[in-house]
């Protein structure tokens, strides 16, 4: 499908067909609001339930209580999540009418009007000026720029804030300012999408400015909505995508909300809950029925009919229904929300979280997903950028053979560089002019005079400065015209035609006319796979060869940079077809780089470029922690095998040999990549029993065979495996394996930092986004977003593992306390002739849930079991929230007896010392009532871990209010309590009972607990012991700071023993046909295998199972 | 309750301490956003979970003592007359014994006081297997009438009993219509013992909840006639047996107060109990006493809390004594960490 825009056109029916500028990012109308809300708060099962059993309380003959009680707490929870709604969608409002108000210049009827942003129509002619935001996606058409050029900043749109440069298309080159409001023509541009980088379009000018050619359109040619215009004095454009049609527009979604694996256990446990429920209402039911016809008529006070209406035996069972109904807590919800909003907040809180390099703070997104932290079993890693800090730096070359910046370290430093320069080799001088022109890079001259480079890639700028530090500076860049100062001499270049990097060519090339000799020469720069074999034949490579895999071994990225000449007439023959193929509408992308690559070869290798990518800081002890936490890693990069391996050494991601062993999945063909997974699943399953750490390490290529014909085996491969680095993927690939650990049920974490991440981290369980270098992009579609790769370990460890307790005690706790006061309705109900009698009023059952019970409880968003330090120090201990060992059925049973237990304490005592005389009703449910709070604040109390003066506050301060709270009812003469609750204080029996129900309750729980805590210690009591015994914890899975700097560990591997590398470590694999390289053989490494067999993976997995 | 004083986390000496002055509450509002609040981390230990137990033990036997002595000392005499006040003739059928009117109800007990009883002595009736509590009969009332009587219209709640020949019932509802109407007159020697029945309701009931100006109307006229009738000149808030019987029983069997004797009785006396065995509890298989009683501090005979109190008491004292036997004789390390398994595993490797 395509869309006809006719530019200028005030006649057209485009103006009709698609809609006006007008932006919505609302949800509701003021219309709809009410209806629209409550359907989608009603589409959940849990707010079903709590509907139906409100409308059933409305009927007065079944309903225990005032349907008040219900009702009540019902609406208040509709009502909180609805005005949240409201003011988010107002806040979307005001901000959507502040953009559709602001004025622009809009050509209408010839002549130029201030109107409105949202009066817009396509084919419109818009005016910008310098600093304005752009209103909606825009075709350029002039600018203040003789050459047609102008700046934006597209932050708001990718996050990247560098300037990006847009241009003119050539059919418009040259119309004069005072006529471009006058232009009429027609674009023919594909239907509205949400790819920011595509644009594949046709224009086609009207007479008078007659032009025979469809001039080709790319996203170079557009602005689109959001940027800001800067450094250019107007420009004016065609809009071409308006409102919500626009790019920015139609890449906006709302994600798929994300569930928690807790969620799903207490969805889980609630629909336990209810079956539970159903089956109590059916015996009471019938039993109700029952003593119905054989007692209760002879009860002649009942004066039960004896033709009742048809619904009769209906009546007990629903009764009993509206009775138990309270088994699933309405609170349940909002205190989860409630404690949910607190962990994101704690998160964002954090001082040990903020990147003091930036002063960026962590953020959680994401609010509802914090319990998952605690229970991540995969981490799925990028490497740029993630692991290192995309602070590239230009650190070795070799330049036809010579190395330089071996002795040194760096290149920049090495006299024998540097003499080069200066004497003018010729090598040097090509390599030097390649690493300055070749590129997209920006100079911008700053006030002090100082050259600023602004780039979209780090590796780019790395070589350009290098390239200036070697006195080939890159001075400007006006129009298609380069301007670089060698020494004292000034060269120009004029940019004929840039042929782009993508990442399925891997490489980039420019070409340019040496303004000097006239001379049309191509310079390309890419991945070595992409440009050495590409060079002319004859010429040896080898060398070439031979240093990207000593650099890559340093974990250096490498880049190969080569030139040719090219003839007059070979370049305007290609020129030709490179214009076709960029005008092409259907799979333009494909046709480029065919056409590139017909001018891509014959090329003549100059040298090759590595640069170094620092480390983070703490990423080794990171992960270290973390795998120890039993957590397995898995690194999915695009950057080379050799390269990825070598960081991953250093970052102690994979230990070297002896004790760690690299399995290499690889081949070309379906066939070799089979045999090769099968030798290596052979080998993980017999090596999983040694305490050895596999690891596997696959490459794109052999991924996308493994994904498409042998899922199965590889899924196998990935259960047993507790490390894997991928190398060369693409960001599909990485959704597409997170998808694969998923499917197996595992909790996945992603990381990552740049535009390539994104799948990755939407598609996982939880996407962390580093806001780093590459841009917001990752950070904003990540549920968190953190400074640095080592603020993980504290969000996992102590926000993930604190939330994932918190919750279980939360949730486990609502469900006792429901049940509690459900337990002595049932009991009740024995002794009032299973006829389904509320012991409690009305007001007493509504507060208990909503207000008693809830407000303690919610305190321990702030309860630690064990400090922050003590679990640094025993990331182990993380096991117990991955495993789940703390929210289960099992627990939940514990839960459940417990609050049997209790109920039948506080029943039993209730109607037992409340007997004879003193058995009037209100009374003996205020002494049963008053024995619930009681036991609830003491059980709180027993399961709290540390006590703050919150806490203190909220567990007695609430029992101070419930009777409070009591006395102002019981004060109101028209309650059905009045006076009750003095009566009751005043007597001495009420208090006695009170503590005999405390005691009675508590007593056998805590000694329980004591029993347990000595004598069956679970590894968090013993630390918590340990802890309380003060001083240093000290255990042998301490973690040593490991100062392992890249070139400590790798230099003497890659350079002082070149022979050692490719010795060959295959004890299984002796048969490979493949010359199988052991990674790192050389260097002697400790590990520490303690933990490779607690936590490997089959451990983990029995464990959990138990 | 397991609040171990002594033990401060390492985090509050870590923690900067909190000024007194102005800063005070945002040094508590960023040390609530760190949570790093100072907090207390209580640890089961042994000493205190025994020492707790002990104490518990030791605070509950006595008060277990006292609220028995309490108990024992309240002196009560029992009766139950709903067997042995059926004429021998009915004893097959008491049902229609108690229906039948013409039948009189009237049947003497002969009550013996075995020790000194100090005023002032209460007086219940006692049923057994009677529901007061069951659905239909407890939410079968309207308090607004009752409080307002005619000029409250809406009783629906009262139904099945709400009106009768169209005219609205006052009181309304079952627990009204069902009013008890047995009446004791009590004789010691020859006189008569004065039963003093005012007072007997709470003044609460009396004052706000049943009206002043409330008359009954239009009550026991139907062809069913429940229990008692009540004398249409009294206001319902001078009806305290009505207002007694209003206040409904949790339990199936319970005691209502009937009315106070403000004389002491003493030992070997004989009281003569002349009573109308007026309300039907046959049909059900009900019971009737008539209990004579004299009050503690706890209100009437119970043995129930102290003996749970010395119950839970003695109990918690056992269990800290075994506790203390496995501390001595099998005493754990505490907060060993090399019982950490992932430690055990590293030594045995």
């Amino acid at each position: 499908m395509k869309r006809f825009v006719y530019i200028n056109d005030d006649e057209s029916p485009t103006q009709e067909i698609y809609c006006d500028n007008r932006i919505s990012n609302r949800k509701y109308t003021l219309l709809n609001f009410l209806p629209k809300n409550l359907w989608e708060q009603f589409s959940r099962f849990m707010n079903q339930y709590f509907l139906l059993i409100a409308c059933l309380q409305l009927w007065s003959l079944i309903t225990p209580v005032n349907p008040a009680s219900t009702w009540g707490p019902l609406i208040f929870i509709f009502a909180v999540s609805a005005s949240k709604e409201a003011w988010d969608d107002y806040n979307r409002y005001l901000s959507d009418k502040k953009a559709n108000d602001k004025e622009v210049w809009v050509v209408r009827q010839g002549i130029k009007k201030h109107l409105q942003a949202q009066d817009i129509h396509v084919g419109n002619i818009v005016w910008l000026r310098e600093n304005d935001e752009v209103p909606c996606d825009l075709v350029l058409i002039g600018t203040s720029d003789p050459q047609g050029l102008c700046y934006l900043e597209t932050a708001a749109l990718d996050g990247e804030t560098d300037l990006k440069t847009r241009a003119i298309p050539s059919a418009c080159m040259g119309i004069d300012s005072d006529l471009l409001h006058k232009i009429k023509g027609v674009i023919e541009c594909p239907n509205p999408d949400k790819d920011i980088r595509r644009f594949d379009a046709n224009l086609r000018l009207f007479p008078p400015f007659i032009d025979n050619d469809v001039c080709p359109l790319t996203i170079k040619n557009t602005i689109l909505q959001s940027c800001y215009l800067r450094n250019t004095e107007w420009v004016c454009g065609v809009a071409v995508y308006t409102g919500n049609e626009t790019k920015l527009g139609m890449s906006r979604g709302i994600p798929e909300p994300k569930l928690t694996a807790m969620d799903a256990m207490i969805d889980k446990l609630t629909g336990a809950i209810f079956v539970f429920q159903i089956v109590v209402v059916i015996v009471l039911g019938i039993a109700g029925n029952v003593w119905k016809d054989t007692e209760a008529r002879k009860h002649w006070y009942v004066l039960y009919p004896n033709e009742g209406p048809w619904y009769e035996l209906l009546v007990i069972p629903l009764r009993f229904e509206l009775l138990c109904s309270i088994m699933i807590p309405i609170s349940i919800k909002v205190s989860l929300d409630l404690m949910k909003g607190l962990y994101a907040k704690f998160i964002d809180w954090d001082a040990e979280m903020i990147d003091h390099e930036t002063g960026c703070p962590s953020h959680a997104t994401n609010t509802a997903i914090s319990e998952d932290l605690g229970q991540v079993e995969y981490i799925l890693t990028d490497k740029t950028g993630t692991l290192t800090e995309n602070k590239m730096v230009f650190r070795r070359c070799c330049i036809n053979g010579i190395f330089y910046g071996n002795e040194s370290g760096n290149a920049l430093k090495d006299a024998r560089l540097l003499n080069a320069v200066a004497s003018g080799s010729p090598d040097v001088i090509q390599f030097l002019t390649v690493m300055a022109i070749c590129n997209t890079v920006i100079p911008v001259q700053s006030k002090t005079g100082a050259i600023l480079y602004k780039a979209q890639s780090q590796d780019e700028d790395a070589l350009v400065q290098a390239a200036a530090k070697l006195h080939m500076v890159f001075v400007s860049k006006s129009g298609n015209i380069l301007e670089i100062r060698y020494n004292a001499s000034v060269l120009h270049y004029e940019v004929l035609e840039i042929l782009e990097f993508t990442s399925e060519r891997k490489r980039m090339s420019v070409v340019v006319r040496d303004c000097q000799n006239r001379k049309i020469i191509l310079l390309s720069k890419g991945a070595d796979e992409a440009i050495l074999p590409y060079t002319a034949a004859g010429q040896q490579t080898r060398t070439f060869s031979e240093a990207v895999e000593q650099y890559a071994q340093m974990g250096l990225r490498t880049l190969c940079l080569a030139w040719r000449e090219l003839k007059e007439d070979e370049y305007h023959e290609w020129s030709l077809m490179f214009r076709e193929a960029s005008s092409t509408l259907v799979d333009r992308e494909w046709r480029i780089a065919e056409v590139c690559q017909r001018l891509e070869h014959d090329l003549e290798a100059l040298g090759i470029t590595a640069i170094e990518d620092r480390l983070q800081d703490g990423v080794p002890e990171t992960i270290e922690t973390l795998r120890k936490a039993g957590i397995n890693f898995w690194m999915l990069t695009g950057d080379k095998q050799n390269t990825a391996i070598q960081i991953a050494l250093s970052c102690n991601f994979i230990s070297p040999e002896p004790k760690g062993q690299l399995l290499l999945i690889d081949g070309k063909t379906e066939d070799e990549v089979s045999r090769s997974l099968e030798r290596v699943l052979l080998t993980m399953s017999i090596t999983t029993s040694e305490p050895k750490d596999v690891a596997f390490v696959v490459d794109g290529w052999a991924l996308e065979i493994l994904l498409k014909h042998y899922r199965k085996a590889f899924t196998d491969l990935a259960i047993l495996s507790r490390t894997a680095i991928c190398c060369r993927v693409t960001p599909s690939q990485k959704a597409q394996l997170v998808e694969l650990l998923k499917s197996c049920d595992y909790r996945t974490l992603a990381v990552g930092d740049g535009g390539n991440d994104v799948r990755m981290i939407q598609q996982a369980d939880i996407g962390v986004g580093i806001s780093g270098r590459e841009g917001l992009q990752a950070a904003r579609a990540a549920d968190y977003s953190i400074g640095k790769f080592r603020f993980l370990k504290r969000l996992i460890l102590v926000h993930g593992r604190y939330s994932y307790n918190r919750t279980a005690f939360l949730s486990q706790y609502s469900f006792y306390k429901s049940l509690l006061i459900c337990f002595i309705q049932i009991f009740f109900s024995f002794i009032s002739g299973v006829s389904g009698t509320s012991l409690f009023n009305s007001v007493s059952l509504m507060a208990y849930n909503v207000f008693y019970t809830s407000i303690p409880v919610l305190v321990s968003v702030l309860d630690k079991d064990l400090s922050e330090e003590t679990v640094m120090q025993h990331p182990q201990i993380l096991f117990y929230c991955q495993a789940g060992r703390l929210l289960n059925p099992s627990t939940f049973a514990g839960w459940f007896g417990r609050s049997l237990f209790h109920a039948i304490v506080v029943f039993i005592i209730s109607i037992n010392a409340y007997a004879y005389e003193k058995s009037e009703m209100e009374e003996v449910a205020m002494v049963a009532l008053s024995g619930c709070i009681w036991l609830q604040a003491f059980v709180v109390t027993l399961e709290t871990n540390s006590f703050t003066i919150l806490q203190h506050l909220a567990i007695w301060g609430n029992l101070i209010a419930f009777y409070v709270i009591n006395w102002i009812v019981s004060a109101i003469p028209s309650s059905g309590m009045y006076t009750i609750m003095f009566r009751l204080c005043g007597q001495p029996s009420y208090w006695i009972t009170v503590f005999l129900i405390v005691a009675a309750g508590m007593g056998p729980i805590l000694a329980l607990k004591y029993f347990r805590y000595t004598y069956r210690p679970s590894k968090i009591n013993t630390l918590q012991q340990a802890e309380r015994l003060g001083g240093p914890i000290l255990s042998l899975g301490n973690i040593e700071p490991q100062p392992r700097s890249l070139e400590k560990e790798v230099s003497p591997l890659s350079i002082t023993q070149p022979k050692n590398r490719s010795s060959v470590y295959e004890p299984l694999l002796s048969d490979s046909p493949n010359a199988r390289r052991s990674f790192g053989s050389g260097t002697p490494f400790d590990f520490f295998q303690s933990q490779s067999r607690l936590s490997s993976s089959s451990y983990s997995r029995n464990c959990k199972d138990n | 309750m397991d609040v171990d004083g002594g033990s401060t986390s390492s985090d509050s000496t870590r923690v900067r301490s909190i000024p007194i002055h102005s800063g005070q509450c945002k040094a508590f509002l960023s040390q609530f956003k760190q949570q790093s609040l100072p907090a207390c981390k209580p640890v089961l230990t042994p000493a205190w979970v025994i020492a707790t137990l002990l104490l518990l033990g030791f605070v509950f036997i006595p008060i277990g003592l006292v609220t028995l002595h309490a108990s024992r000392g309240v002196l009560e005499i029992v009766d139950r007359y709903d067997a042995d006040c059926v004429p021998e003739e009915f004893k097959g059928n008491k049902a229609s014994y108690i229906k039948d009117t013409s039948v009189p109800k009237n049947c003497t007990r002969i009550l013996k006081v075995h020790k000194y009883m100090k005023a002032p002595i209460y007086i219940y009736y006692q049923l057994d297997n009677y529901y007061q509590n069951h659905r239909r009969y407890v939410k079968s009332r309207s308090d607004q009438q009752l409080l307002h009587g005619l000029k409250y219209n809406d009783t629906s709640s009262c139904k099945p009993e709400e009106s009768n020949n169209g005219l609205p019932v006052v009181p309304c509802g079952l627990i009204a219509w069902s009013l008890f109407n047995d009446t004791y007159t009590f004789i010691r020697g020859t006189a008569e013992l004065r039963v003093n029945r005012k007072n007997i309701a709470w003044k609460s009931d009396r004052d706000h909840k049943f009206g002043k100006h409330v008359y009954p109307f239009n009550f026991q006229n139907g062809t069913l006639i429940g229990g008692g009738k009540l004398d249409p000149n009294i206001p319902l808030g001078d009806q305290e047996d009505l207002i007694v019987w209003m206040r409904t029983s949790a339990l199936p069997s319970f005691r209502k107060i009937y009315g106070r004797i403000e004389e002491d009785l003493e030992a070997d006396d004989v009281i003569v109990v002349h009573l109308m065995n007026n309300y039907n509890t046959y049909s059900f298989g009900g019971k009737k006493k008539l209990v004579i009683s004299t009050s503690s501090w706890l209100g009437g005979r119970n043995d129930f809390l102290g003996v749970a109190y010395i119950f839970v008491g003695s109990s918690a004292i056992i269990l800290s004594l075994v506790f203390l036997l496995l501390h001595v004789k099998n005493p754990r390390p505490y907060g060993d960490t090399a019982y950490l398994s992932w430690n055990r595993k590293g030594i045995s490797s």
